[in-house]
């Protein structure tokens, strides 16, 4: 029963989260950032999000290739 | 209608090349083994589908817009970001392109070297389970586009509908060739799909979090092409250290390959 519980968690962790947590953090980081600066600080933050995802796509990539590029 | 064309497209995209790659593995298993229960296990997990599809559905359009843009918005962008990642690794060389023809020759050895076994009123249980399995989990991929893009856009009917025409299409064809379709440019179909649930998580996710953005709808005219450019600098920029990498050595090109990590 916990061996399928476990098999079940993996297999929507790899389904959702994938070959690299780090994009997750960055982006739920980023969402939960321009949030803040919505509702706290009363700041339009719409160029966060997108910029957010350039910078974890490309940190992403940077690890992937192993660094060397 | 117009407004829910990008929908219907990009749902039609995404569902062609998970359904090109579930008939690869239907074609193995009815070609090799037979067909009457490679058709039940497709028919089987195509029942599971549409239940996904009719429970989650309904119940996630009643969440409130906002809840509904912050999370699914998330969840398109890990997803397409996912995508993307995958896409420019293949388009820069670092990763080999999916490649239909030798996914079909590994999945019709395997299935010639299974026994023929009947199980629970299926007369071969292998050729029921390699389809279901393949129809199911290429198929969740694309209920979880459909019912994000749908609900996000309170209109799941129409992203049923992109999905449909993708598996009548798909199946049609082919019924027609009767071999994988190896030559459809899936690498690049994959890597358009990344780029518009990036786009999309991006917009709704933002929209979600509170943002409003400058010309409201018709800055996704603005994300989506800004999206398709920056990935396909990294491409061209990976593709160009890759080259050089090769040229520098095969050191170079052995320390490249332990750091692709999938």
């Amino acid at each position: 029963m916990l061996r399928a519980l476990k098999s079940f968690g993996a297999f929507w962790y790899d389904f959702v989260i994938g070959d690299d947590w780090h994009v997750a953090a960055i982006v739920v980081a980023a969402l939960a950032l321009t949030a803040l600066l919505v509702h706290v600080a009363g700041v339009n933050a719409w160029w966060l999000v997108p910029l957010a995802a350039f910078a974890a796509l490309a940190w992403s990539l940077r690890r992937a290739t192993g660094g060397k590029s | 209608m117009t407004a829910a064309l990008p929908l219907v497209l990009t749902v039609f995209v995404a569902c062609a090349v998970e359904a090109i790659e579930a008939l690869t593995i239907v074609l193995a298993a009815g070609l090799t083994r037979q067909w009457r229960s490679t058709f039940q296990g497709m028919a089987a997990a195509l029942v599971v589908l549409a239940a996904i599809v009719g429970v989650l559905g309904p119940t996630i359009t009643l969440l409130p817009l906002t809840a509904l843009r912050l999370v699914v918005g998330a969840l398109l962008l890990i997803f397409g970001l996912q995508w993307l990642r995958k896409a420019i690794l293949r388009a820069a060389g670092y990763k080999a392109l999916h490649d239909e023809a030798s996914a079909y020759l590994r999945e019709v050895a395997a299935a010639k070297a299974a026994p023929e076994v009947a199980k629970r009123g299926i007369s071969d249980w292998y050729a029921f389970t390699l389809a279901f399995k393949g129809v199911l989990l290429e198929g969740l991929e694309v209920v979880f586009i459909v019912i994000t893009f749908g609900a996000n856009q309170r209109n799941l009917g129409a992203a049923v509908v992109g999905a449909a025409i993708a598996v009548v299409v798909v199946a049609v064809t082919g019924i027609a060739v009767r071999a994988p379709l190896a030559k459809v440019p899936e690498n690049a179909m994959k890597f358009a799909v990344g780029i518009m649930l990036t786009s999309f998580g991006t917009f709704w996710g933002a929209e979600g979090a509170g943002v409003k953005w400058p010309g409201s709808d018709a800055a996704l005219l603005v994300i989506v092409p800004v999206v398709a450019v920056v990935s396909l600098g990294y491409a061209v920029w990976l593709r160009r250290a890759h080259r050089a990498n090769a040229d520098a050595g095969p050191q170079a090109q052995v320390s490249q390959a332990e750091g692709v990590t999938s």
